[in-house]
């Protein structure tokens, strides 16, 4: 485990670019990432001796045997050596025992890591790829919300980790947020399940990793791994009905009567589509768009006049709102805290 | 039994002595022609031609990624650029440059005096290159009925269901698949006409364990093409039918699956590297030795280690979906493969390392392009070890590591392979040779831009960037590397140019080169240079693995110490 750390540490400065390491996969915070970040130094390690030597032969017999023309012998062929059998066994054995080893170590890891076995305490959240967002559902719960993932923390003694059942709604999608696990791809009419588990609170990012369409790139993950007094109080929250602000009841029924409610959902009204985000609190997170823009009343009017703005390619057409009633739908979405 | 007929040299030029043909006539020779070493030039030049338009599409992309933010292209100009430069480096340059070699070189070093089917021989290089410009093509008719408009845009392996009508309305997908099937009959005709010509055109006295190493290389891709490419026809031909005959066989929203899709496309998908490679280690096999002095290390290994790579090449596809939940003991399977595969392509490293050992190595350009592949694609192997534990791979894959990874086999081994062996057989081609002064610094250049680029690109990935981004947040940390490898890109295309320009000039004003400016061992270097269209005046008969060795070493042929 020492090693471990040592490892770490040192890969962290090796490889760090200023202000990096936000996503990087030597920097684990989740049970996953950590087993395969111990996983791949082994590889590293074996990799780079083998780098060494094979590197450092090339080199020697580059330099001991290049042709000089003041040597006596220069003129004439060296001897010429057809083969040898010991020579070409050794060199045969000795990465067949290499690969074992690394099969060995691997085949342990794969075993181990794909069997889930889910213990009693842990949260269920099915995951649906987008073209180009996250919906995230958590049936237990009751709670539907979008691109911002919450879950609570994990700890040795009680672990709650929590496992993602993913498909996808249209093309193929990737999750992969690299300081908690390795990816998994979500693919329509295919159920994959995989296990997220972090000691650590905090914000993890990522991004679809698989290429889905225009916007494949502004496809941002964003997971929240709270403690749980914050994850007990952000689910309380997101079960409660929508914010009913009277004074945004103009932007409610602007929005009620454009096409908005063919494909977004406000719980409990008459907005009721699946085709997009689920709006109910949309005005609690952090960031719109899929984790591109800041969530603010600016960037919210700007990405309803026309989404792309901020994401060429994104499915929602531009609402053609007038600036009146772009400002009365701004305001009532962000009365939906 | 050493004693052979001594071949051909310099036997008759008398041709060139008439009168200069008109423009039309020359013209009409190249299209109508059925000799081989027209057809390969043929293909080398159009693979050239494909080389600099991908390349520049790669310059656009770079430009566009070496800053965050960046609006210099927008999401759907890049997205074609990534699937335009990929599917051409792939289908229109990486495959008929191979091909063309393979086309010039196997009946010359056989001392045969065309391929097996001539005919079949230029229908396949021209089906292959209307394949090249239907791609093409998309740019000006893809634009459908939808005014989804220019080239495709789904990526060079084109995943289901992305590629559905629903997904990819108009017709630029459709100009890809029909591109691909196009370039895919040409394959096969040409991998069986390579197949054909080594079995049953070999001259006198060439027994299979005498053939040269570039030969069985050949043999042993073209079987490959044979087996691989027809999945990827297969699945060409059903996602056609999909698209406009109502089948559902990648059509998720009716039942149909993502997976097939991605099981067809990799099963020719991985071999293809291979089919790629081999060539390229095939030139190594001949150029190594010459430079060295020194016969080839371990002939039988290096056989056997090919026919190896060739069969395991087949059962190591689905590590390209270690991602895709195929389950713990496909992962653990396929992961096994991989590593396997990793034991014959170590033989080969360790037996160029032997042949150098104890040589008089001559640092030529051909061998200085030789070196960096021994080197680059050592370095390539071992990422490519990486990439083979599955979990591992569930953090690297699709990331820019694996882009990395990928660009350090076909551009750090391969490509260097393809430029050491036009420095080495561009004499016997044109007659004349490239100018050495040129090509240093065409290495030279290109080395530091290859470096520059593809290690520093390993770092994002393993920071966490996608591949196939249009764009990316500022606040990753991976601006300054993406800058770097934007800077080697520039490199890059100078040397390109460098090196194109050496070709051109060099065809006028190099040096002659006569029948055998390397004094090298092979067939080829028997006849002139360029050789007649007939080859050789007298078929050959060859008594061991390196004839002109035995002509100019009569006291001590190499029969003498054959396994």
């Amino acid at each position: 485990m020492q090693a471990i750390r040592y490892g770490e540490h040192f890969a962290s400065r090796l490889l760090f670019i200023p202000d990096g390491g936000k996503t990087s996969i030597f920097r684990p915070a989740g049970t996953s990432a950590h087993s395969i970040f111990g996983l791949s130094m082994l590889v590293l390690t074996i990799t780079l001796c083998i780098f060494l030597v094979v590197a450092s032969l090339l080199l020697y017999v580059l330099l001991r045997y290049r042709h000089r023309a003041s040597s006596p012998e220069a003129e004439q062929e060296p001897a010429q050596i057809y083969g040898s059998t010991q020579i070409e066994l050794s060199w045969t054995v000795i990465p067949v025992l290499i690969v074992v080893i690394l099969f060995l170590a691997t085949a342990r890891v794969i075993l181990s890591s794909e069997q889930p076995h889910e213990p009693p305490g842990a949260l269920d959240v099915i995951v649906i790829g987008h073209q180009f967002w996250w919906e995230y559902r958590y049936p237990k719960l009751g709670i539907v919300t979008a691109n911002e993932l919450h879950i609570p923390v994990s700890d040795s003694g009680h672990p709650t980790p929590t496992y993602l059942t993913m498909s996808s709604a249209d093309t193929d999608h990737s999750f992969w947020v690299p300081r908690l696990a390795g990816k998994m791809d979500l693919i329509p009419n295919k159920v994959n399940v995989m296990s997220l588990e972090s000691q650590a609170p905090g914000l993890y990012l990522g991004q679809c990793a698989q290429y889905c369409g225009t916007q494949h790139a502004k496809m941002l993950l964003r997971v929240y791994v709270d403690t749980p007094a914050d994850f007990a109080a952000w689910a309380a929250h997101q079960k409660q009905p929508p914010v009913e602000d009277a004074n945004a009841a103009l932007g409610r029924g602007i929005f009620q009567q454009n096409a908005c409610i063919s494909c977004h959902t406000v719980a409990g009204t008459v907005a009721a589509g699946r085709f997009g985000p689920d709006l109910t609190h949309v005005a609690s997170r952090d960031t719109i768009a899929s984790g591109s823009v800041i969530n603010t009343a600016a960037n919210i009017r700007a990405f309803v006049d026309n989404p792309a703005h901020f994401k060429p390619g994104a499915l929602m057409p531009p609402m053609h709102l007038n600036e009146h009633d772009l400002d009365a739908v701004t305001a009532y979405l962000m009365t939906l805290k | 039994m050493a004693t052979q007929t001594p071949t051909t040299a310099v036997l008759d030029q008398a041709s060139a002595q008439g009168q200069r043909p008109l423009w039309l006539e020359t013209v009409q020779d190249w299209v109508t022609t059925v000799d081989h070493k027209k057809i390969g030039i043929m293909y080398i030049c159009y693979a050239l031609i494909f080389l600099v338009v991908a390349g520049f599409e790669a310059l656009l992309m770079r430009i566009q990624l070496a800053i965050p933010n960046n609006t210099f292209v927008s999401p759907q100009t890049f997205n074609r650029l990534f699937t335009m430069h990929g599917t051409t480096m792939v289908f229109f340059v990486g495959m008929p440059i191979l091909f063309g070699f393979g086309n010039y070189l196997v009946p010359l070093m056989i001392g045969a005096r065309d391929m097996a089917f001539p005919r079949l021989n230029a229908f396949s290089f021209w089906i292959s290159a209307f394949g090249g410009l239907l791609l093409y093509f998309s740019y000006l008719g893809g634009d459908g009925l939808y005014g989804m408009g220019g080239a495709p845009d789904v990526g060079w392996f084109a995943y289901a269901p992305l590629t559905e009508r629903v997904f990819s309305p108009g017709h630029s997908t459709d100009y890809w698949t029909l591109s691909i099937l196009l370039s895919g009959i040409g394959s096969i005709g040409t991998a069986l006409n390579i197949v054909a010509t080594t079995i049953s055109m070999r001259c006198p006295g060439m027994k299979l364990n005498r053939m040269p190493l570039l030969v069985w290389l050949y043999l042993v891709v073209s079987l490959m093409a044979f087996v691989v490419v027809s999945p990827l026809t297969a699945a060409q031909i059903m996602l056609m039918l999909d698209r406009y005959a109502g089948s559902h066989f990648f059509d998720t929203q009716a039942g149909g699956s993502a997976v097939l899709w991605m099981h067809f496309f990799w099963i020719f998908g991985h071999p293809e590297v291979y089919i790629l490679v081999l060539p390229a280690f095939a030139f190594a096999n001949e150029i190594i030795p010459v430079f060295s002095r020194k016969a080839i290390f371990g002939y039988p290994a290096m056989v056997a280690a090919t026919v190896g790579i060739g069969f395991i090449s087949l059962s190591v596809w689905a590590h390209h979906m270690f991602t895709v939940g195929m389950g713990a003991w496909a992962n653990t399977f396929f992961t096994f493969a991989t590593m396997v595969i990793s034991v014959p392509t170590g033989i080969k490293i360790f037996n160029w390392l032997a042949t150098l050992w104890g040589g008089r190595i001559h640092f030529t350009v051909s061998m200085m392009f030789a070196v960096g592949f021994l080197f680059q694609f050592l370095i390539a192997g071992l990422t490519g070890i990486m990439l083979s534990v599955a979990p591992f791979d569930w953090q690297l894959g699709n990331s820019y590591f694996v882009v990395a990874h990928f660009h350090y086999v076909l551009v750090g081994a391969i490509l260097f392979m393809i430029f050491s062996a036009f420095y080495y057989w561009y004499p016997k081609m044109t007659g004349r040779m490239l100018s050495e002064k040129i090509g240093k610094w065409h290495f030279w250049l290109f080395l530091i831009g290859f470096h520059l680029t593809f290690d520093l690109m390993h770092v994002p990935g393993l920071l966490g960037m996608p591949r196939r981004v249009y764009t990316y947040e500022a606040d990753r940390g991976w601006a300054i590397l993406n800058m770097l490898v934007s800077s080697g890109a520039i490199f890059q295309a100078v040397a390109s140019l460098l090196f194109v320009s050496n070709l051109v000039y060099s065809y006028f004003k190099g040096a002659i080169a006569g029948a055998d400016p390397w004094d090298a061992w092979s067939l080829e270097w028997s006849t002139t240079s360029p050789p007649p269209p007939y080859n050789f005046a007298v078929i050959p008969t060859v008594g061991s693995r390196r004839p002109l060795w035995d002509l100019k070493h009569p006291e001590d042929p190499d029969s003498n110490y054959e396994m």
